[in-house]
């Protein structure tokens, strides 16, 4: 569709193949074969995001208050809901789904276009569901770890997912294009800005920050399949192989 | 004032658990000591402000001593960890503690003020090894699940790993560990552990003491 999307799949296909032919030897995990392609790319969103993202981000919570933030954040949380909603629905969860539905209904009439989270007041609580979790609960399983450039940290699932998210999200079939860019851009700022001092944290409790991220990202996404309640694996007593 | 008076009630709740023999339940024991830390944030500033000294002897008094550093150690480094030697372990322990409650201070300012939603344990009388869950209610996004997996001692119940958001404190580094004690061994390991404690007592990021008030330190 667009020129950048274009080249966006361009390169993601490119790193692929560069990876496969030059730096596979660099894999030890099983569950990231492409290691070689990831760290590049890795590499390629941390750069993105220390020169331009995190500043933008570090001023943007300079200067907009936490009432102001907390309702960009709630707006666009609002249009997640209808997603929420539909994911819990396709995954059979007809409770969670309909409070999700309710949810969008609440906010975005007595919340004002969702700028207020009055549903989360009235103890309708929040999901967190898409469709790469959808697609997990139908059995799909979740492929080779994959750091897309620009998306950051992915599984092959979870990327298939992420074209449908993306392909039905509102934000990105807004017109005229120049909305849809500012809509994308500050939708954007604020999830890094809510995630500023969590990245902060995991730079600081790393060794080795490409690891770490990619063994929380898949512990991460293993609890949000189950909704938190992942099977408790059972502990190895005695360390052992 | 109120300090002393924590401390009064500290000494009567040691009193207490030394009289009866019976174990303080793990759900009861999480709860009891996450309210007493989140009392104690609140009512001071410095602490609100993010003082990462008084934040540090905060978790070191209250939390760390119902904390298996040698299991959750145990855990992180894996099959390695019976190659080493009796001093290798305990220094092995000594730093990764020093790690977790370094990168562990400055979380506790971003969960002050939040509701806690404590999940009461259904456990059988001969459980020795449970999860107990903690839910941290926030406006506006997703409840964040805080677990502690914990297990029985003669010294109480003891946690061996924290999942926030389903994400490990231990489980999380057992790849790292991995990697380092293939390349460097495990003295290698307690090396770069400590290099990374040095560095991070030398610059911490994020919220500091005697940081300037506007808050663009962060």
């Amino acid at each position: 569709m667009s020129g950048w999307r274009a080249t966006l799949r361009a390169a993601a296909l490119a790193g692929v193949l560069l990876a496969s032919a030059g730096c596979a030897t660099t894999a030890t995990d099983p569950r990231d074969p492409l290691e070689g392609f990831n760290r590049a790319m890795f590499a390629f969103n941390d750069g993105l995001d220390e020169a331009f993202v995190k500043p933008v981000s570090r001023a943007y919570k300079a200067v907009a208050p936490e009432p102001l933030r907390g309702m960009v954040r709630n707006f666009f949380s609002n249009i997640d809901d209808v997603f929420n909603g539909a994911n819990n629905l396709l995954q059979g969860k007809f409770l969670d789904g309909w409070t999700d539905w309710f949810r969008v209904i609440v906010n975005t009439t007595f919340g004002v276009l969702g700028i207020n989270d009055v549903a989360s007041d009235m103890r309708l609580e929040k999901h967190n569901e898409d469709f790469g979790q959808t697609f997990a609960v139908w059995g799909v399983g979740d492929g080779p770890y994959l750091v897309l450039p620009f998306f950051g940290p992915y599984t092959l699932r979870d990327s298939a997912g992420l074209v449908l998210d993306w392909e039905l999200d509102p934000v990105v079939r807004a017109r005229p294009i120049a909305l849809r860019n500012t809509l994308i851009g500050t939708r954007f700022i604020s999830k890094r800005t809510d995630f500023l001092d969590a990245s902060a944290l995991f730079e600081q409790a790393s060794l080795d920050r490409y690891v770490f991220l990619r063994d929380a990202y898949l512990q991460r996404r293993r609890s949000l399949i189950y909704d938190g309640n992942p099977p408790r694996p059972p502990r190895p007593q005695e360390p052992q192989e | 004032m109120y300090r002393w008076i924590a401390c009064a009630a500290l000494a009567l709740a040691a009193c207490a658990v030394q009289a009866q023999p019976a174990l303080t339940p793990p759900d009861e024991l999480v709860k009891i000591v996450m309210l007493e830390v989140a009392d104690i944030i609140a009512k001071d500033k410095q602490l609100k402000d993010g003082d990462r000294a008084k934040t540090i002897a905060l978790i070191e008094e209250k939390a760390l001593p119902h904390f298996n550093f040698l299991g959750m150690t145990a855990l992180a480094v894996g099959p390695a960890w019976q190659k080493a030697t009796p001093e290798q372990k305990k220094r092995l322990a000594a730093e990764f503690r020093d790690l977790l409650v370094r990168t562990y201070a400055s979380s506790l300012t971003v969960f002050r003020e939040q509701n806690f939603d404590f999940r009461p344990l259904r456990m059988k009388p001969a459980d020795t090894d449970v999860t107990v869950l903690v839910r941290v209610l926030q406006q506006g996004s997703q409840p964040v699940n805080i677990e502690y997996d914990m297990e029985k001692t003669p010294r109480g119940w003891k946690v061996y790993d924290v999942r926030v958001a389903g994400i490990s404190l231990v489980v999380t580094y057992r790849t790292e560990f991995a990697n380092v004690v293939r390349d460097k061994g495990i003295d290698g390991l307690v090396a770069t552990l400590a290099a990374k404690n040095k560095s991070l007592a030398a610059a911490p990021a994020g919220a500091s003491a005697g940081a300037p008030p506007a808050g663009t330190t962060k």
